[in-house]
């Protein structure tokens, strides 16, 4: 699914963030990348969008070379991205009136996809993530939890293969946050999306990443990796992950 | 606002210019069921045709200003390599009374009709470009980084980010620029023209003295500055009604 070879990137002429980089994460797996601030995390996932472009080296996205972002992928970030203008309803509608504009042209849009009744998907996906009765809210208007939730089903209305989230749930209050991480865990496994949640929580990684990429203090050359097997937190071996990811983010820090 | 209370300001106004025109009792002040009664008697004649000419002047001016200071704030708000350019050269043009270049612009561009939305649209352009601007450079890079991957090009940024995003500035500084507009209005219809509101106030008060008709014009152009800061307000709250909701 993501495939990277001899990435390098740096923002303009300062130091490079990534140096030669290879990674390979395979459709359906559940990744988490894990660093701390300014380790280039957020900018390894504007590459995966194809909102940011490698100088050296190539990446690759569901078998091809990435250009543009890719229509059947699919990003949340930390302030959920949401237009402030527009209602709940119409957010998670953003992304199949934005096919709707272009049609399925392959670039923007799938070039298979048969745009859908927007409004009834967009009702499935409102129900679906509990935001009925705020669907005429502003986004100003409703909690942080409910931002995030119609960040998800607006990302899932254009039904994605992969899944990229930036911090996404580090603005929430515990709950909301363990409910929300349930729910991708659970997009991971029901739907076999593929998911890579960035994030600076050792927790958040243990939970949410079968697999844990370790970024250290740029320039990253090589990827450092975690296996884990599901293991519920609390468990002793979710305990010797968390200690085992610790140990390796701690000499960056 | 509520209508009541404005009705009631309508009301106050009405008395105490009655109540002004009584203590004062001289034919410079006339009563205002006078000049009512000018207004309804003159409307329909030549007082409406004069409004019209000030009314096309100020709707030209504002429909070319936003025509072409919207898109410009919206480049100079996201490219702040343009922005760092322009900036100092919109510093020092912003603040300089576009109304004393009346003569240059007549100069240059005759005495038409044009000639008068050229000193407005030069007021209302840079009014409306700094606010879409500074607008503009709030678009936080995130959200367009969001959009995009939802598959948003060039042209779907500007009809689902950029335009809505940029309509509140716009309708603000039309709202804020209005009365400069309206002013400037009347100053450019003093000069080389025989129609429109500023004309027709200055011959009936200053050349016929007849002061009845000259408060009517001075009541069609406050109507006509009213109507039109109305009219901003009421599409202010009908296509961003997102600023008018109650936060939590």
């Amino acid at each position: 699914m993501i495939d990277l070879q001899g990435v390098t990137f740096g923002y303009g002429r300062g130091k490079r963030i990534f140096e030669g980089f290879n990674w390979k994460a395979e459709r359906g797996e559940a990744w988490a990348i894990l660093g701390s601030s300014g380790c280039g995390k957020s900018t390894l996932l504007y590459l995966l969008a194809g909102l940011l472009h490698p100088e050296e080296g190539a990446l690759r996205v569901g078998g091809e070379i990435l250009e543009r972002p890719r229509p059947r992928t699919g990003l949340i970030l930390q302030d959920y991205g949401l237009l402030p203008w527009a209602t709940v309803r119409e957010n998670i509608a953003l992304g199949l009136r934005v096919r709707q504009f272009y049609g399925p042209d392959g670039r923007h849009a799938p070039r298979d996809e048969v745009i859908p009744q927007v409004d009834e998907r967009v009702n499935e996906w409102l129900s679906q993530l509990g935001l009925a009765e705020a669907a005429e809210s502003f986004p100003g208007q409703i909690s942080g939890g409910q931002r995030q939730r119609a960040a998800i089903a607006r990302t899932l209305a254009l039904d994605p293969d992969l899944l990229l989230m930036d911090e996404p749930f580090a603005s929430l209050d515990a709950p909301t946050r363990e409910a929300l991480q349930r729910f991708v865990m659970n997009l991971n496994v029901e739907r076999g999306l593929t998911t890579v949640v960035v994030t600076h929580s050792i927790e958040e990684a243990a939970l949410l990443g079968r697999r844990v990429l370790v970024l250290g203090n740029p320039p990253n050359r090589e990827a450092r990796i975690v296996q884990s097997a599901p293991a519920a937190l609390g468990s002793s071996e979710a305990q010797a992950l968390i200690e085992q990811l610790r140990q390796m983010l701690e000499p960056s820090i | 606002m509520k209508r009541r209370s404005l009705l009631l300001a309508v009301l106050v106004l009405a008395v105490g210019w009655e109540l002004l025109a009584l203590v004062v009792n001289r034919p410079i002040l006339p009563s205002l069921a006078l000049v009512l009664k000018e207004f309804v008697l003159e409307f329909p004649g030549e007082l409406g045709g004069h409004f019209l000419a000030s009314a096309w002047r100020v709707v030209a001016s504002m429909l070319i200003s936003i025509a072409l200071a919207a898109p410009a704030g919206l480049a100079l708000g996201q490219y702040s390599a343009l922005n760092r350019i322009f900036s100092p050269v919109i510093y020092l043009l912003y603040p300089i009374p576009k109304v004393v270049l009346v003569p240059v612009v007549i100069l240059f561009l005759g005495i038409n009709d044009l000639s008068k939305i050229v000193i407005i649209f030069l007021i209302l352009f840079f009014q409306i470009l700094v606010l879409v601007r500074d607008q503009a450079a709030t678009i936080r890079p995130e959200l367009l980084y969001s959009v995009r991957s939802l598959g948003a090009g060039r042209r779907a940024l500007f009809r689902y980010v950029y335009w809505p995003a940029s309509l509140p500035a716009v309708l603000t500084a039309l709202r804020q620029s209005i009365g400069t507009a309206v002013a400037v209005l009347y100053v450019v219809e003093l000069v080389a023209t025989q129609r429109g509101l500023g004309y027709y106030i200055y011959l009936q008060g200053s050349t016929l003295f007849d002061y009845p008709k000259m408060y009517a014009g001075v009541l069609a152009m406050s109507l006509m500055g009213l109507g039109m800061y109305f009219t901003a307000d009421i599409l202010h709250r009908k296509l961003c009604p997102w600023q008018f909701t109650q936060q939590p």
